[in-house]
């Protein structure tokens, strides 16, 4: 198992990410900031996908044959294109989900004029 | 952003912007085959495209397509992708399968040509969606006054 | 037509999502047909799906002509096919309900709302029938975000829950994801009968276990095992009745479908897994305890049953954690079981007028003069929920007793009895007050309302009720035919 080195730092991005979306979710109490910081952990698992797509001396996933005649019949090494293609999937997911979050959000602050969650939870109770 | 900007530099430039703007997002659609692109991104393209012109002109609702007529973009557009997998299954393969449309051309194209109009079904959907998410945060006060 | 079976189930619904907002402009009678007529129709391809899986086997099929692991494939095995089978009788039956609770929305709001419904359906039934664990992700973020949109439908206050409800089931669906893509990186593939071939052959390490980890958390948010269970009272309280019997009945036991299929069918049994399924169990006692207790203590009968529901999901996973056949069948016939009562238990309160639920379990006093049918609905629910024979969940209890002792988890049989004595308490308190105590102080009704008076809402309720004894009556049948098949080896 090869130790955490300059190679993998994609990952500790990924982690990083991942965790400060976590704690702006869990933490912060306005709810726009922790739709906010779902984007950001949802950003975290695309970069996670994105960087198990690559690969050693490979180029971008496009087929070089039909641009370039001259590399026709020669081995080129591509990245994996699958988790790209899912992660577009998620992309679409994330603004998708946004939208509807945005829309929840504009209502609830024309009923009740604020976004702070812990009022929110006050109010509702009455 | 309810009533225009009222600047001619903004109002020409997004004029000269948009077909531009639809031109590129032809070329990301028709392209997606071989290089990045496809529909979500040509919806994105031509969402942004609409969205810059009601920025720009104000909420009057029609500027290119109306509310109602992104809903039915939105409805439409994935409804052709489920008519292209349905009509596979007439033509004897399952679901999806645009091998077996008989367009005349050889395996790989046809399968080429079925995802061309999967993706434009997508992109409509796509660009209807958008729009609409951008109608329903911006005129929440008139269509709630609407609808109720 | 009969051989695209699986993929009719998923795509008629969803077409009819799409066509429901175009629609309504020309009748709007056709779009409310629209909406009962989808799910029917998912019902009986799921019914004749089911029986094609009985007899010759699961019914492998690929999308697009391509063959798995290229491709994605829908696979109707008898487990798949009865939970689909479950899922679109509810999503009739609700269809049916809500009418009457749409009729006096405007149009294109009806039909928006309606379109959301389908798509909820949709997205349900193609968690059940998927055999790849991204596309499992696609349909469990469509019925979620369905389900979202629908919980706002409920009024203001139900708008602050349904935020909540997105951020936490977000949170689910991306530690889902991230575990996916642990597993993907092990293995190079998604589909579910090629995984679990490979991570045999992977060395177990810590990468794989993070992975399965990570997607029974994410599974777990999503059925409100507890301690994860926060988001459940406040939505299925303040959500619009169709909605919460919808939801309540049918959105975790889909969850935890997926978490069978992933935990039993796809993940190699590993000490690891093992350690899992014993922390799962020990958290779902304490889960049927605390949701008994909570329930307890609530005034507003919405809330006290979604207490009872947190409860009511740790039966299954308990079921899932024992492990032996009787416990497993025992938990898929809690499944379904749970689903037709709960969801019969929130029709008959969401059909009473308004006044009387806001009047919270005062309201309710005497109700069994103004809506007998639908009360004598309610009670049987209630009895299925407690354990009382002949309903369906004295059987399941039963199986899972039966699983309990016989693996010598006596701590497990323990809390399963004491679980269904408060579960007696709380619903015998409301059973005495619907039929012994007076009138409810005058709120300016008339005698006879609540849900009889409309037989669109006493319809689908008085079905589920009798499903609630025909599961029970018929259970025997059920497990030899149907839930001994569907048990992973």
């Amino acid at each position: 198992m090869s130790a955490l080195g300059w190679g993998q730092l994609q990952y500790a991005l990924s982690a990083t990410l991942l965790l400060i979306g976590l704690y702006g979710m869990l933490v912060r109490t306005n709810l726009a900031r922790k739709l906010m910081a779902m984007n950001v952990m949802q950003v975290a698992v695309i970069v996670f996908f994105v960087s198990l797509a690559v690969r050693t001396g490979g180029i971008a996933p496009i087929e070089l044959e039909r641009h370039d005649p001259a590399v026709a019949d020669t081995e080129v090494a591509y990245a994996n294109p699958l988790p790209h293609a899912l992660m577009l999937t998620a992309i679409v997911v994330s603004v998708s989900t946004t939208g509807v979050a945005l829309a929840l959000l504009v209502r609830i602050h024309r009923r009740y004029g604020t976004l702070d969650e812990s009022e929110l939870l006050e109010r509702l109770r009455e | 952003m309810k009533g225009p900007f009222g600047s001619p530099v903004l109002d020409t430039a997004s004029r000269l912007l948009v077909p531009f703007m639809w031109l590129f997002a032809a070329y990301v659609l028709i392209h997606g085959h071989e290089s990045p692109g496809g529909g979500f991104q040509a919806g994105v393209i031509l969402a942004a495209s609409v969205i810059l012109l009601r920025l720009v002109r104000g909420a009057r609702p029609g500027v290119v397509v109306s509310s109602h007529g992104a809903l039915v973009m939105a409805c439409v557009g994935p409804l052709i992708y489920g008519a292209i997998g349905l009509a596979a299954l007439f033509f004897g393969g399952n679901f999806l399968d645009y091998g077996t449309l008989p367009l005349g051309l050889e395996a790989a194209e046809t399968r080429a040509m079925g995802t061309l109009g999967i993706e434009l079904g997508v992109t409509i959907g796509v660009a209807g969606v958008l729009v609409l998410i951008y109608d329903t945060l911006a005129d929440w006060e008139r269509r709630e006054g609407a609808d109720r | 037509m009969t051989a695209h079976l699986p993929i009719l189930i998923v795509v008629v619904p969803l077409i009819a999502a799409l066509l429901a907002p175009l629609v309504c402009r020309v009748s709007v009678r056709v779009t409310r047909l629209l909406t009962v007529l989808a799910p029917a129709v998912s019902l009986a391809a799921s019914v004749a799906a089911l029986r094609a899986a009985l007899r010759d086997g699961p019914w492998h099929y690929q999308l697009g002509g391509w063959a798995p692991p290229w491709g994605i494939e829908y696979v109707v095995d008898p487990l798949g096919g009865s939970m689909a089978t479950l899922v679109s009788l509810l999503a009739t039956l609700v269809a049916v309900y809500a009418g009457d609770y749409l009729r006096r929305s405007s149009p294109l709001r009806a039909a928006v709302f309606d379109s959301l419904f389908l798509l909820l359906t949709a997205g349900l039934l193609g968690i059940t029938l998927t055999g790849d664990l991204f596309n499992l992700y696609v349909f469990l973020e469509i019925s979620s975000l369905a389900a979202y949109a629908l919980l706002a439908a409920g009024g203001e206050q139900a708008v602050v829950a349904a935020f909540r409800y997105l951020l936490v089931g977000t949170i689910a669906a991306t530690f889902y994801l991230l575990g996916l893509g642990y597993l993907y990186a092990l293995t190079g593939t998604l589909n579910m009968g090629d995984l679990a071939q490979r991570l045999t052959e992977v060395p177990a390490g810590s990468a794989m276990n993070v992975g399965i980890v990570l997607i029974v958390v994410g599974l777990a948010i999503k059925m409100a095992v507890f301690p994860l269970h926060g988001w459940m009272p406040d939505a299925y309280t303040y959500a619009p009745p169709p909605v919460t019997m919808f939801i309540a009945a049918v959105m975790s036991k889909v969850s935890a479908y997926a978490l069978v299929r992933v935990l039993f069918f796809v993940v190699p049994p590993t000490d690891a897994v093992h350690t899992i399924l014993d922390v799962l169990g020990w958290v779902a006692a304490a889960g049927v305890l605390a949701g008994s207790v909570l329930a307890l203590a609530q005034t507003d009968l919405r809330r006290m049953l979604a207490y009872s529901s947190v409860g009511q999901i740790g039966y299954v996973v308990l079921g899932l954690s024992i492990g032996n056949a009787a416990a497993l069948t025992g938990a898929l016939l809690h499944v379904a079981g749970h689903a037709v009562s709960k969801a019969c238990l929130f029709g008959v309160v969401g059909g009473m007028p308004r006044t009387t639920v806001q009047a919270e379990m005062a309201g309710f006093a005497g109700a069994a003069r103004r809506a007998p049918l639908a009360m004598a609905a309610f009670t049987v629910a209630a009895l299925s929920l407690i354990g009382l024979p002949p309903t369906a969940g004295f059987f399941s209890k039963w199986y899972l007793l039966q699983g309990a002792l016989e693996a010598g988890r006596w701590s497990l049989a323990v809390v399963l009895l004491l679980s269904s004595l408060l579960s007696a308490v709380y619903f015998f308190r409301v059973i005495e007050r619907i039929y012994f105590a007076g009138d409810a102080a005058p709120t300016g009704e008339p005698i006879v309302s609540g849900p009889d008076r409309s037989l669109r809402l006493l319809a689908p309720i008085l079905t589920l009720g009798a499903a609630v004894l025909l599961i029970g009556l018929l259970n025997g049948r059920l497990v030899a035919g149907v839930i001994r098949l569907a048990l992973p080896e």
